[in-house]
């Protein structure tokens, strides 16, 4: 068991354009903790956790596993199991040879090999699979193997990159719940890649999202989504995103239409930007407080309905999310008002930071 | 489509596939048919399958002194093909899984080694072979061989190794593997129908080669293609005789393919089936 940390790590892929792929990483994945990394396609989540593989060069910085500097090992040093997203299963190999393969490369004898391969194949239902070759198992059970083939080695760290995206809509969510399960059963860190952030906020004790290669928050998933340190991160986390207007401010408020929103902190600035999540705006009646929605598309997904609309006199869409049984008509205009002015966001147009509450 | 349609259209499609089948082997045939007539009923035209076989030619052939040409080429062949895939693995290797800034550099100058006939550096090769007292010499034949067959077997295995996910390779590393281990045990499995089909067909080109084989050699190191040649006499043909000889000459191939086909048909797919 041990913790993960990357301090100033960078990675720059040489080049006429160099890209910075992951840029001044600092985060720490605590002894047992599973932290999942997340953030748009190109952000470098697979880049930084290749770093703590060790497949990939670390340019600037270190990263150490435990108390060990691990930044010029190889792979094979670092005492970690990677899991790919492909699955990288050796297709020349039954699935005991595939999870056997690592402990005979340690020279490890025949018989715990066998005790070994046949535990993991217990705790994940592979046993009846054992003599088969990979090009003979679903997909999920694929998946399986190559979880298998990392945890028979009990590595001191999990390294998973997008291990589920291969799965179906259902598999995954079970899948989701298995690894999640496994990870506590076994307390081993683990490092979790996915741009999926439903899989992020289920799975992580900690979610660290990374954009163009650098840490934008590293937090609970609570915490990312009741204050989000800034507009990224705010747009990225929750679904649908939350809707970010930026308004003149005016006597400690701003105006959404013909309503005055208070704001929750006080702002220096001239012009903010707010964002109100779907979820924090509800349809009001005719006469009440609130603003006008037209109505441009209604997304129903049965117990909830999003509203999808333009404020009036505002270019900006906004979305409203409202009871998926009597969800308003294409065209209609509909009033609508925050539940709870404690949900409203502020942030600075300029640098995009979350203004007040740190 | 009605099944019908889908019936007939299959059912014309196999006729098809027949036909073509029959045209490209039919050659092939007639030449076994030959091989077992008298060099008389080889004569006859029209052409005629009402003959009484006989194993006359074959005895002729051998009494002519045919094996050692076969060995010869036996030789040859094998060795010129050890030598391509001794060289040829870890180059296809280095140029396909570990590329460096000169990689299509390489990858170029092997490619334009083919680019000039063999009938232009017939010459010099002549000139160096007799200076180095090598003229008559398998040894020749068979770096000359492996020179022949180098370029096109690491192109042709580089694309097999380009095929080897890199995911699994880092997978093997990670795993615990070093470099040495990571070859044999998990990449050269994984191409092994590809470098079989290369093996392959570098032995064809190996034991069909003729221009070299006829400048570069007489009674010592002649291979098979040279003694076929010594059937086409100012007296004419003798179709028997040759048929007979041509046929021992491609027996080696056909039972090598035919042993190797299911390896060969899968490592040419590769790339088609993921
Ligand atoms: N070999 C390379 N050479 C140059 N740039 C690269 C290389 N590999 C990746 N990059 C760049 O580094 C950045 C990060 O890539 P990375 O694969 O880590 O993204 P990611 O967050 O895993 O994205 P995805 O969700 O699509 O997998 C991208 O902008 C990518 O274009
Ligand atoms: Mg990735």
């Amino acid at each position: 068991m041990a913790q993960v940390a990357y301090a100033g790590a960078s990675r720059i892929y040489p080049g006429a354009h160099s890209v910075r792929a992951v840029d001044g990483l600092d985060l720490c994945a605590g002894d047992g903790e599973f932290l999942v990394l997340v953030g748009p396609s190109g952000s470098g989540k697979s880049t930084a956790l290749r770093m703590a593989a060790g497949l990939e060069d670390v340019d600037e910085g270190t990263i150490a596993i435990g108390d060990r500097d691990v930044t010029q090992l190889p792979p094979k040093d670092r005492d970690i199991a990677m899991v790919f997203q492909s699955y990288a299963l050796y297709p020349h190999m039954s699935v005991r040879e595939n999870m056997a393969f690592s402990l005979k490369l340690r020279g490890m004898s025949k018989a715990d090999v066998r005790v070994k391969v046949e535990e993991a194949a217990d705790l994940l239902d592979l046993t009846q699979y054992l003599d088969r070759k990979p090009k003979a198992l679903s997909g999920g059970q694929r998946q399986r193997v190559a979880m298998g083939r990392a945890i028979v080695r009990e590595p001191s760290v999990f390294l998973m990159d997008e291990p589920l995206s291969n799965l179906d809509a259902k598999l995954r969510v079970e899948t989701r719940a298995n690894i999640a399960a496994l990870q506590r059963r076994l307390a081993t860190t683990t490092i979790y890649v996915t741009h999926d952030q439903v899989e992020a906020m289920t799975m992580g004790d900690r979610v660290a999202v990374l954009r163009d290669g650098v840490l934008q928050q590293c937090a609970s998933p609570q915490e990312l989504y009741g204050t989000p340190r800034n507009v990224f991160v705010a747009g990225f986390i929750g679904s649908p995103a939350m809707n970010l207007l930026t308004l003149p401010v005016d006597g400690g408020g701003v105006k959404l239409g013909e309503l005055k929103v208070q704001l929750p902190v006080r702002a220096e600035q001239g012009e903010v930007t707010v964002g109100i999540r779907p979820e924090s705006l509800s349809p009001v009646g005719a006469g009440e407080d609130g603003f006008d929605l037209q109505v441009q598309l209604v997304e129903e997904l049965g117990a909830d309905a999003y509203v999808h609309g333009t404020l009036a006199g505002h270019a900006d869409k906004v979305v409203v999310r409202t009871d998926g049984r009597t969800p308003p008509k294409l065209g209609e205009a509909i009033r609508v008002a925050p539940c709870d002015t404690g949900e409203v966001h502020v942030f600075d147009p300029e640098s995009g930071l979350r203004i007040g509450a740190e | 489509m009605t099944a019908r349609t889908n019936r007939l259209g299959r059912g014309a499609l196999t006729g098809l596939t027949w036909l073509v089948a029959l045209l490209f082997v039919f050659p092939v045939i007639w030449m076994v048919v030959t091989s077992f007539k008298h060099e008389v009923d080889a004569a006859t035209d029209p052409p005629t399958f009402a003959f009484t076989p006989t194993l006359e030619q074959f005895t002729t052939i051998l009494d002519r002194g045919f094996l050692p040409y076969l060995a010869n080429s036996a030789f040859v062949t094998g060795l010129s093909t050890l030598l391509v895939l001794l060289l040829g693995v870890p180059a296809a290797y280095a140029l396909s899984l570990a590329p460096v800034k000169q990689t299509s550099n390489a990858l170029g100058f092997f490619l334009s080694t083919k680019m000039l006939p063999i009938v232009a550096a017939i010459i010099p090769l002549y000139v160096i072979s007799q200076n180095l007292g090598m003229l008559d010499n398998v040894w020749a034949l068979i770096v000359l061989y492996a020179g022949m067959n180098l370029p096109l077997a690491v192109w042709m295995m580089r694309s097999f190794f380009l095929e080897v996910p890199t995911e699994m390779i880092e997978a093997a590393r990670v795993d615990g593997a070093k470099l040495p281990t990571v070859l044999y045990r998990v990449v050269l499995p994984v191409v092994a129908p590809g470098i079989a089909a290369t093996a392959l067909i570098c032995v064809i080109f190996a034991w069909t080669e003729f221009f070299y084989a006829v400048n570069l050699t007489a009674a010592q190191a002649g291979t098979v293609p040279v003694f076929l040649v010594g059937f086409i006499t100012s007296e004419g043909l003798f179709w028997a005789q040759l048929s007979a000889a041509a046929l021992l000459a491609s027996l080696p191939v056909m039972i090598i393919g035919w042993v190797a086909q299911n390896h060969l048909v899968r490592g040419l797919s590769m790339g088609a089936v993921k």
